[in-house]
């Protein structure tokens, strides 16, 4: 039962808007009712659908191009002290740059396909997993480098044996972070450059209960990615996840 | 085994034959700890020498278990094999006799989560016999245990070592467990430790350890 709280707060929610937004005779334009997104969910699903398959395949690559390269950063800058130093205070700086901004650039390069946008969702699910990962490294318990050491371990073997492990429950927190970002970077990127995604529907700027099916669809991609990364963790990670049993 | 420091310990000097079995006992912070990181060669003495210690030679045990949460019982016990450059399977077909003579037949395949405090220290301690070293330093390695188990346990380590001789140190401190698993017990005073006391256990009585213990 606990588990569907949820849905109790939401449908809670849904009603105060609906009663809000009748009560007062608000109009679409300013405030559409959840009813009217939903019949617009409905009548536009020929649209929406296909729209939905492209954003979500265009948040799907993004995200998996940023965990590889988000751990594989980490791991070198982790693995050479010098370059760490060198690249993390920018790698932080960079975080700044509004990624509206670089949008419309990388089309520019990339031109009006797939390719900017998953590089886009990627810029900007990078950083919360490259980061989770290397705090992840620095934070083990001294005490294991200690025993690793009088077993003769090398750091190299340190780093695999002890380190990457003990960081990667860190390494899907950031990834679950990352999800709705995934979302949103998206979005952005596609209002730069047509793709077919959902914000070519969301663009209709007067038609609001579009839009809201647009958010709702893409709140349910974030919410399907951000469960999918959980589900993945329970099954690689069994030790960081509470479940007991056997190991290999 | 020849050391004598100072600092946290002035004045230990104290020579270990082979295959023997002393045990250290000490107020807490007499520096039992710092000595036996000395003779691992995890610290370097600020003075004195050590000879025959080193990564090379000595094995540390840790009061806490620290197995790796991720690897069986097994894969724990057997790292230092992998370590030295064994494949995982020749790492366990080498580790799992041992498992099975010394009581952890049944264990081999679990996690370090579903093991009882007592059979993670005896993964603990195969994790560090294997490491295939002449000496075995064991700091408090039963410290964190509840009584019962640790009588157990010290009756394990016991015939452990009788099937798999090596010279071994224990620090605790503990007067019984002292006088039980070791053939010479060496008493420390409060920091800086020095040596106040060394006997053999066998012509020795907990009393007398406690006096020495008291100052």
């Amino acid at each position: 039962m606990r588990r569907f709280g949820w849905v109790v707060v939401l449908a809670l929610f849904l009603i105060a808007w609906e009663a809000h937004v009748r009560l007062r005779d608000i109009p679409d334009y300013l405030l559409p009712s959840p009813s009217a997104i939903g019949q617009t969910l409905w009548d536009d699903r020929s649209t929406l659908g296909p729209e939905a398959l492209v954003t979500g395949r265009e948040m799907l690559a993004g995200y998996v191009l940023a965990i590889i390269t988000g751990l594989g950063a980490a791991i070198l800058l982790r693995l050479v002290p010098v370059l760490r130093d060198a690249v993390l205070p920018l790698l932080i700086g960079s975080q700044v740059i509004p990624i509206v901004a670089v949008a419309p650039i990388l089309v520019i390069y990339l031109g009006f396909g797939i390719a900017p946008k998953v590089l886009i969702v990627a810029l900007v699910c990078f950083f919360p997993i490259s980061v989770n990962a290397l705090d992840g490294f620095a934070r083990v318990d001294p005490e294991y480098r200690r025993m690793m050491r009088t077993l003769r371990a090398t750091p190299r073997q340190v780093f695999w044996r002890v380190e990457l492990p003990f960081a990667l429950p860190g390494v899907f927190s950031g990834a679950r972070i990352a999800a709705p970002y995934a979302a949103i970077a998206a979005l952005i990127a596609e209002t730069a450059g047509g793709s077919g995604g959902l914000a070519d529907s969301m663009h209709q700027q007067l038609d609001t209960p579009l839009i809201g099916a647009g958010v709702t669809l893409l709140a349910v991609l974030a919410l399907a990615l951000y469960a999918a990364v959980g589900l993945l963790e329970r099954w690689l990670l069994p030790w960081a996840t509470g479940d007991r049993g056997s190991g290999q | 085994m020849r050391f004598g420091t100072t600092q946290a310990l002035a004045g230990v000097d104290l020579t270990v034959a082979e295959h023997e079995r002393v045990c250290i006992v000490g107020p807490s912070g007499c520096g039992k700890s710092t000595l036996l990181s000395l003779l691992a060669g995890l610290e370097t003495p600020t003075g004195g020498a050590i000879s025959g210690g080193g990564l090379e030679r000595c094995a540390l045990m840790p009061q806490r278990d620290l197995l790796l949460p991720w690897r069986s019982a097994l894969d724990n016990g057997c790292i230092a094999l992998e370590l030295a450059g064994a494949s995982r399977e020749q790492a366990r077909a080498e580790a799992l006799p041992l498992f099975e003579r010394f009581g952890l037949e049944g264990f081999a395949q679990e996690r370090p989560a579903a093991l009882s405090g007592g059979m993670r220290q005896r993964v603990a301690f195969l994790r560090t016999l294997l490491a295939r070293k002449p000496v075995l330093l064991l700091d408090e390695p039963f410290g964190g245990l509840d009584a019962i188990t640790r009588e157990e346990l010290q009756g394990w380590l016991g015939d452990a070592l009788d099937a798999e001789p090596r010279t071994m140190l224990l620090v605790t401190h503990d007067v019984d467990e002292a006088l039980r698993l070791g053939r010479r017990v060496i008493v420390l005073s409060a920091r800086p430790g020095r040596v106040v006391l060394e006997v053999e256990s066998a012509t020795s009585t907990r009393d007398e350890l406690r006096e020495a213990l008291r100052g």
